[in-house]
């Protein structure tokens, strides 16, 4: 399905790039693509109609029509509106002390594990924040976040009463107490169109004068992502949103919907279940997330920091000149290797599928062995690999023909793509 | 339990359903492209919502909702449910972080004890923080065994004690709850396949079902974990939870379409009763009307 839709939209990509001029009835095909391509992020279909209708206003001038480069021309525009509408990371209001912080959200959004990342963020700014377990109701809510933080010492509000609300009171009033300088209350999941709970929340909402009252939300998350975000909106009325979950391989266009429904800033993603794994919303990366374009940045900062200076400079270099080896095929996924859990990783790229079988252990040794086992020649000049030398290369790497050919077929995919990316094919250019 | 099925899709069935047939019996020329929203509000993708449309220009516009219906109904009943039997029968449920597993095996250890069975669950989930206790209180509250761990130990381990257990104790039904993980984390995948070994080693046919979980309010990424743990375990069934919201799980319909695997229950709330036995039929009136 993800393969299918970055195909897609390369496909329209690619309708825009062939032709010289586009005609507006070009443009309209083209934007369809890209109405499906959000449509399968999960943004939801009215933020979707509202979203084509302003590109093609603009993509249907003449500043567009008339250029050289109108594929260029119409994906900028499509990329800036996402970025726009998506708007800038904002760090977190923290106007006294202590600065009450609530989190809100559905059932199981991740509101707990934030609680925790929050606080650590906090800590590396020097505040030193309590946590509250004013989820009264999920079994065991309690003991999940007393261990969680216990594990990074921080501390924890310990007094148990049935009483969200009461207890959110008398919290409160031990963190000025004992002049803590940030409050983090963890609540219980609650549905949106659950009245009593709502009345819960906007309790625990009067009671503690807050500084942030933040909408945890699951970047899974379909279509009903505008209903929750707008009845939390108009019902107990949020200052920011927390997007969770972003590790995996969803696109995320729910976050598209919620910021267009609430107008309310995306203020910081959660990229795992670590404490750390917490970062600033960049609104250029989950855009191209959304349109399936692969993280392209985020992949750049993580690479930087593990590959080798050196190696990088040399990989990059010879991608542009789309000349890879096999030999700097073999260096490179080890070096990406070094990058960590590098499926989720490499997966960020377009076409990175196809590099991702190498990152598991038992594939790299293989690859590994079926390389070294070729002579020089053969590694730089894979074409002169034919039947009998295919022979030699599986007995002396204790494989078989197919691997040797599979690993042939896949290493010219990669090559195919590199050559691609080098044509501009895949968005590289982009200003990320 | 029917009563509760349209409870918990009412609000789905009275939006989705309503409008659909205001906007049929119109008949404007808009027709075809305001269904094609309403199929979009309800989380069907693009992929099926297309073929649906496909279908619908071959016919007038008063067949319209009967051909709908009867579209997805023949998805979802397009896949039978084969129950094995064992003793103890094993259950293992998997899925994403936080879409409901812990809670459904409560609920579903309540059911199997009210047909009478003994029940015994197992804390595999060695984790997440308070996945233990939680799991602990499900436990207490439906009268069921318990294996419990330390966190950290091997889920495998704790797999085979609690099969072990389970033995022992004559139970004739073993639920596995296990960790949350991303479809897309594959060591964690790995973990999930070595509980299923430890287990298929003392029973061949053990697990008896593995389960996955799906979060009802999940939009076109279900079918991305679905495909990843039916690739790395072969599930058996799926259950459907957090209907009691206005999210309307119509991804799912894509999901069965796309593994063949049957939808087992729906959850409609976070109580040991919300929980009801999934039939498609039910399940597209309550989402269509
Ligand atoms: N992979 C991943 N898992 C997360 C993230 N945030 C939370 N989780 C997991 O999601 C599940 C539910 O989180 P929890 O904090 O208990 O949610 P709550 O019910 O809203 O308090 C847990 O298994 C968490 O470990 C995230 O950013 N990435
Ligand atoms: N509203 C609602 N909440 C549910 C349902 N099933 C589970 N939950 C809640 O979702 C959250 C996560 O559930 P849990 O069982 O811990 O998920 P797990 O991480 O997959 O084990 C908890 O707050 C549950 O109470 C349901 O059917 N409806
Ligand atoms: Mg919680
Ligand atoms: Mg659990």
């Amino acid at each position: 399905m993800f393969e299918g839709l970055t195909e897609k939209l390369e496909r329209a990509i690619n309708f825009f790039g062939k032709k010289g001029r586009l005609t507006p009835k070009d443009v309209k095909q083209g934007l369809e693509e890209i109405r499906k391509a959000l449509l399968e992020a999960d943004v939801n279909y009215k933020v979707v109609r509202e979203f084509i209708k302003m590109v093609e206003e603009e993509a249907t001038g003449e500043r567009v029509l008339k250029s050289f480069t109108p594929r260029e021309q119409i994906l900028k525009i499509v990329y800036e509106k996402l970025i726009e509408i998506l708007g800038k990371h904002e760090p977190l209001k923290l106007s006294r002390s202590p600065s009450p912080i609530i989190l809100l959200g559905l059932q199981g959004s991740g509101k707990t594990t934030t609680a925790v990342k929050l606080a650590y963020l906090l800590r590396k700014k020097g505040k030193n924040p309590l946590l509250v377990p004013a989820d009264v109701k999920r079994p065991a809510a309690f003991e999940q976040l007393r261990d969680l933080a216990a594990r990074y010492d921080f501390p924890v509000y310990d007094k148990r009463l049935p009483d969200a609300v009461k207890l959110s009171k008398l919290a409160l009033s031990m963190a000025v107490l004992k002049r803590y300088d940030v409050v983090i209350f963890d609540t219980a999941g609650r549905l949106h169109i659950d009245e009593e709970m709502i009345e819960e929340a906007r309790k625990i909402r009067d009671t503690v004068n807050y500084d942030e009252l933040l909408l945890v939300v699951d970047a899974m998350t379909g279509q009903d992502a505008v209903n929750v975000a707008r009845e939390f909106q108009e019902k107990v009325g949020i200052t920011g949103v927390i997007l969770t979950k972003l590790d995996g391989d969803a696109r995320g266009g729910a976050a598209l919907s919620v910021r267009r429904i609430t107008g309310k800033p995306i203020k910081y993603i959660g990229v795992g279940e670590k404490v750390e794994d917490l970062e600033e919303f960049h609104p250029e990366r989950l855009a191209s997330r959304i349109l399936g374009m692969g993280d392209l940045a985020t992949l750049r900062e993580k690479a930087k920091e593990a590959i080798e200076a050196e190696h990088a400079r040399r990989f990059q270099e010879k991608m542009l000149r789309a000349e890879l080896t096999l030999e700097d095929f073999l260096e490179h996924i080890k070096q990406i290797k070094r990058m960590g859990p590098i499926e989720e990783l490499i997966k960020l790229l377009p076409g990175g599928k196809e590099f991702a079988r190498y990152a598991d252990e038992k594939m790299l040794k293989k690859t590994e062995a079926i390389i070294n086992s070729m002579t020089p020649e053969e590694r730089r000049n894979p074409k002169i690999i034919d039947g009998s030398r295919k022979r030699r290369i599986a007995r002396g790497s204790g494989t078989t023909v197919q691997d040797v050919n599979q690993l042939l077929r896949e290493y010219e995919l990669v090559v195919k793509l590199m050559k691609e990316m080098k044509k501009g094919k895949f968005p590289l250019r982009f200003p990320i | 339990m029917i009563k509760k099925l349209f409870q918990g899709l009412a609000r789905a069935r009275q939006r989705l359903g309503d409008r659909l047939r205001r906007i049929i019996t119109r008949r404007d020329p808009q027709l075809l492209e305001e269904i094609e929203e309403v199929l979009y509000e309800g989380d069907l993708g693009v992929e099926l919502t297309e073929n649906i449309l496909e279908e619908l220009r071959k016919i007038p516009p008063e067949k319209y909702m009967d051909r709908i219906k009867e579209i997805l109904i023949s998805i979802l009943e397009g896949v039978e449910v084969k129950e094995k039997e064992g003793k103890p029968r094993v259950w293992m449920f998997v899925g994403v972080n936080g879409v409901g597993k812990t809670t459904t095996i409560g609920k579903i250890g309540k059911m199997l004890r009210k047909e009478g069975k003994r029940v015994l669950f197992a804390a595999c989930d060695t984790y997440r923080t308070g996945a233990q206790e939680q799991l602990k209180i499900w436990a207490e509250r439906v009268g069921a065994d318990i294996v419990l761990s330390q966190y950290g130990a091997d889920p495998g381990a704790v797999a085979f004690d609690a099969y072990e257990a389970a033995l022992h104790r004559g139970m004739d039904e073993l639920l596995i709850d296990t960790a949350g993980r991303l479809h897309t984390k594959h060591p964690l995948m790995e973990e999930m396949k070595k509980i299923k070994r430890v287990l298929s080693k003392k029973n061949p046919d053990a697990p008896h079902e593995i389960v996955l979980v799906v979060d009802g309010t999940t939009g076109q990424n279900a079918l991305n974990q679905a495909k990843s743990f039916h690739e790395a375990l072969g599930l058996s069934g799926i259950v459907l939870t957090k209907l009691d919201g206005t999210a309307k799980g119509g991804i799912v319909v894509h999901v069965v379409k796309e593994i063949g695997v049957p939808v087992r229950y729906i959850g409609v709330g976070e109580g040991e009763d919300d929980l009801i036995p999934f039939n498609p039929e039910e399940f597209v009136k309550a989402l269509l009307g």
